[in-house]
């Protein structure tokens, strides 16, 4: 095993949370402190809920929420989940693996921490740090009170971002001092078990000067059935000339609601990256906030979609540029299905000042059934000149000699549209140029393409 | 052969329209809206039953309808609704002879050239002065042909069987809180109505103008052509420049039967204390087509998306724009299209100049819904920003359901490089007259599509505009 890999840590934190059988719904009241938890933290608790139940419930008729199936959002079912069952937790440690080289993995189910693969010794002597969040509440109070939630949830979900402030507990906490990179990624994963829990998945990294690190979040869910709503926060912080990958592969079952709110915040001469793979979910909304504060700072946001069935995937992005010379370029792609919808509202802002401003922002649409809705707002605000900005959008199907090529040589109708649709998806998880993690993406949208597949065969 | 006079025939600059006369008005409905204003105007304009009927609702529609400030401008909430007049009228019938008009208001359209134009080429000219149709004439062979074009109020009583069926119907009272205000107060605007087959070579042309300070005028426009007839209608606007805000907000519907085709021009020249909130939609039957050119210089606030509902197979809807952003100015303007059947086809193209503190908006919305086959779309929006302090916004929403369709979107912002002024001072140009060829060359391929007479006042307004504008 090389140096800078994982080895895996057998702690018994765990065991602390196993004495906590009680659930309660969500919307009964912020969660419970727990006696290690600094004062600010539980104050900051407090003001969540407080701000929670004082903020309005959206509607499709506030804008940034327009096309979007808010009745889903109704959370009265939803409670606190319990460590999952032993079965459930050895089939979750099992499962619990996505990348062949990794530099640390968290593990947790029902928002309770189950297991860590510590980061190498090299690593942890050149001061990086990878802990659970409420680990890191006590042992890096300071750095961790300085980045937690400051960024606005400024794209629609201020009261569920509050609601998350109220109830978060499982998380990472990521620091990468100056000058430090990880050549593997750390991975990060969270599990839904039981029927109708909610869990608040939080991730705060924090990338100091002209430091590197990719992190990828897995979220999972143990059941194909079970109801769920998950709630995620995740704050990035690349400070100067750092470089910052993100990926998210979002796989809840189909009958879980899902919200999660990004922020990044990109200083001078940095580099941000983030590509969010949604598979799962009844209703998956996602937003994307790319601040670029500081000049020579570029953000590049990528997305796949690959919706089937009833499902509905609403992405919202800002990319706001608030300094000179600062470039963002946005990629989206659906594949949509059967009678699933997606959402695409998405605002390049460029404040007073930010002079010498590159934004591109481009999402298309593969319609692939005629019950199929793509709904498309591509958006611009500029305040400032001299700026190159363009934004496109496409809604189309798949190109009929193409399906001709590959029929004439039977290929099967169902796998000659996976082949053009994969084809069509590729463009995006190139751009991320990271063959580990790409491969992987891969492999999870053949997995979902395989249940189509066997699905018509089976209707055939 | 035509005298010179100090305007000629197509010069609407701001500055000419810079002027007003103190009229006396025999109608006038006083401050504020309510049934008793609503009632008063019925009474002046002797409406039929169904008409008042229809302006009592409406203004129960307005009154209940929030405004549309969650997505629009807060500018809006600077319009006060209790000091706006909503009728204003002479008193006299509408004039066939222009040496009948009253000799203050003729003064007014003399100075805005209108009579000249009409003798120039126009196949009819409506001209609306505050609340009413003061001018309007037909051309002999065009009313011999059955075109009819006479103002709104004229249509509704010599006209009920056409002008009923249609009124209302492409914009219904509720479309919005302002379609629901015009339904209440509407007073002018044009009937026409084209014979099957007829194709009305010359362009019919309407002047809307507003004389008198704190008045809203609320003109509606209906136009009906049947099956396979061709008009073009053209409209300008001018208003003198007052202290306080007026209010300008008209309902436009046209109705393009079977092979009908439309052809709405605009020119927009208000001054800058107007809010210009109008609602223009068409209707496209089979193989129909409807086409609006917009071009949007003047006003304070200007929030108009011109639609096409594409109900008919084969149809095809259209929408150039061009919006001219100069300080203090907002223009909010975009377009709408909805399919309704299969092998519709749509075209946007929106050029939008932001000068100084001056902020362009396109807001569009592009609607395929399922099952529909071979449809198109196509938009594109280009923004081009002059100075730093200016803005520019593109908001669209586009809906699209099932395979089988193609829709695209583009949008790019811009600036005048900095290389091209450099070249064109080079070969002797000022700054300013380098500029000016620029923008003139950025809406030149959009311009070129315009009837001629607007594409050379354009680059005029253009040049006036960019002039100053740098340095």
């Amino acid at each position: 095993m090389s140096d800078n890999t994982a080895v895996l840590e057998h702690v018994k934190e765990s065991e602390a949370s196993e004495a906590q059988p009680t659930t309660r719904t969500i919307l009964s009241g912020p969660a419970e402190d727990t006696p290690d938890q600094p004062t600010w933290f539980r104050q900051q608790r407090e003001q969540g809920w407080q701000d929670f139940s004082l903020l309005p419930n959206p509607t499709r008729k506030d804008q940034p929420w327009r096309f979007s199936n808010v009745d889903v959002l109704n959370l009265a079912s939803y409670q606190s989940g319990n460590l999952p069952s032993d079965h459930d937790r050895a089939q979750i440690l099992e499962q619990s693996v996505a990348l062949d080289g990794k530099s640390g993995r968290l593990i947790f189910a029902n928002d309770h921490f189950l297991e860590r693969d510590v980061l190498p010794e090299s690593l942890r002597k050149s001061g990086v740090i990878f802990q659970p969040l409420e680990r890191a509440l006590t042992e890096h109070e300071g750095l961790v009170r300085r980045y937690f939630m400051t960024q606005p949830a400024a794209l629609g979900s201020a009261k569920f971002a509050a609601l998350h402030r109220a109830h978060v507990r499982a998380g990472a906490f990521v620091y990468v001092p100056r000058g430090v990179e990880l050549d593997l990624p750390i991975e990060i994963f969270h599990w839904l078990a039981d029927e109708n829990v909610a869990v608040f998945p939080h991730l705060l990294l924090v990338a100091d000067e002209t430091s590197k690190v990719t992190v990828i979040e897995h979220f999972r869910s143990v059941e194909k059935t079970r109801h769920g709503f998950a709630c995620g926060v995740n704050d990035l912080i690349a400070g100067h000339g750092a470089t910052v990958k993100y990926v998210c592969t979002q796989r809840w079952n189909e009958n879980v609601v899902a919200l999660q709110i990004n922020a990044t915040t990109v200083e001078r001469d940095a580099s941000a990256m983030s590509l969010n793979l949604h598979l799962g979910g009844a209703y998956s909304r996602f937003e994307s906030l790319s601040r670029l504060v500081g000049e020579g700072a570029r953000s590049d946001l990528l997305a796949l979609s690959v919706a089937h069935h009833k499902q509905e995937f609403d992405a919202r992005t800002l990319q706001d540029h608030r300094s000179p010379h600062t470039t963002s370029d946005l990629l989206y792609k659906n594949a949509l299905s059967d009678r699933s919808r997606t959402i695409f509202g998405g605002l390049i802002r460029v404040e007073r000042h930010a002079h010498f401003t590159d934004a591109y922002q481009k999402v298309r649409n593969l319609l692939l059934s005629d019950d199929a809705e793509a709904n498309s707002m591509p958006g611009l605000e500029i305040l400032a000149d001299n700026v190159k900005c363009s934004h496109g959008a496409t809604s189309g199907q798949v190109d009929e000699e193409e399906m001709f090529y590959l029929l004439s040589r039977g290929i099967p109708e169902i796998i000659a549209k996976q082949l053009i649709v994969a084809g069509f998806l590729d463009e995006v998880i190139g751009r991320l140029s990271n063959s580990l993690i790409g491969q992987h993406l891969r492999d999870l949208i053949a997995d979902k393409f395989r249940l189509d597949a066997t699905r018509a065969a089976i209707a055939a | 052969m035509a005298t010179q006079t100090e305007t000629s025939a197509v010069d609407i600059d701001r500055s000419i329209g810079d002027f007003h006369y103190d009229v006396h008005y025999g109608h006038d409905a006083g401050v504020g809206l309510s049934d008793r204003v609503v009632n008063y105007i019925s009474d002046v304009k002797q409406d039929p039953d169904w008409v008042r009927q229809f302006r009592l609702n409406a203004l129960k529609t307005f009154l209940s309808k929030p405004m549309p400030t969650h997505w629009a401008s807060k500018d809006l909430d600077a319009i006060v609704f209790d000091n706006i007049r909503y009728y204003l009228a002479q008193g006299t019938p509408t004039k066939r002879n222009w040496e009948d008009v009253p000799e203050d208001i003729k003064r007014t359209f003399e100075r805005l050239g209108i009579p000249e134009q009409e003798r120039k080429f126009l196949a009819g000219v409506e001209a609306q002065f505050d609340s009413e149709a003061v001018y309007s004439n037909i051309k002999k062979a065009v009313g011999e042909q059955g075109v009819i074009f006479v103002g709104s109020t004229e249509g509704l009583k010599n006209h009920p069987e056409i002008f009923r069926k249609w009124f209302g119907k492409v914009i219904p009272t509720g479309d919005n809180k302002f379609s629901a205000l015009n339904s209440a107060v509407f007073s002018g605007g044009s009937f026409i109505y084209v014979p099957p087959g007829v194709k009305v070579k010359h362009p019919l042309q309407a002047y809307f103008r507003i004389n008198a300070e704190n008045f809203g005028q609320f003109e509606r426009t209906l136009i009906i052509v049947d099956e396979g007839a061709e008009v073009t209608y053209m409209e300008g606007c001018t208003a003198p420049k007052f202290n306080t805000a007026t209010l300008h907000s008209a309902v436009v519907e046209l109705v393009a039967l079977r092979g009908a085709k439309i052809q709405y021009i605009t020119v927009q020249n208000w001054s800058a204390n107007v809010f210009n909130l109008v609602t223009k939609r068409g209707l496209a039957h089979e193989e129909a087509e409807i086409k609006w050119i917009d071009c949007n210089i003047g006003s304070r606030l200007t929030m108009k998306y011109p639609g096409v509902v594409l109900k008919g197979r084969k149809s095809r809807g259209e929408v150039l724009s061009i919006a001219l952003a100069g300080n203090g100015q907002h223009q909010d303007t975009g377009a709408k299209m909805i399919h309704g059947a299969d092998e519709t086809t749509s075209n946007i193209i929106s050029k939008s100049i932001s000068i100084g503190t001056g902020r362009a908006t396109y807001r569009g919305l592009v609607h395929v819904p399922k099952h529909l086959k071979h449809c198109k779309n196509n938009t594109e929006c280009d923004a081009l920003l002059i100075n730093a302090t200016s803005r520019t916004d593109t908001y669209p929403a586009i809906t699209v359901r099932g395979t089988g369709n193609s829709v695209q979107h583009e949008a790019s912002v811009s600036q005048v490089s900095a290389e091209q002024i450099f070249y064109m001072q080079q070969r002797g140009l000022s700054e300013g007259q380098a500029m000016s060829l620029s923008v003139n060359g950025f809406v030149n391929d959009l311009v070129r599509q315009f009837p001629m007479e607007y594409s050379v006042e354009l680059k005029r307004l253009i040049e006036l505009e960019m002039e100053g504008s740098v340095g």
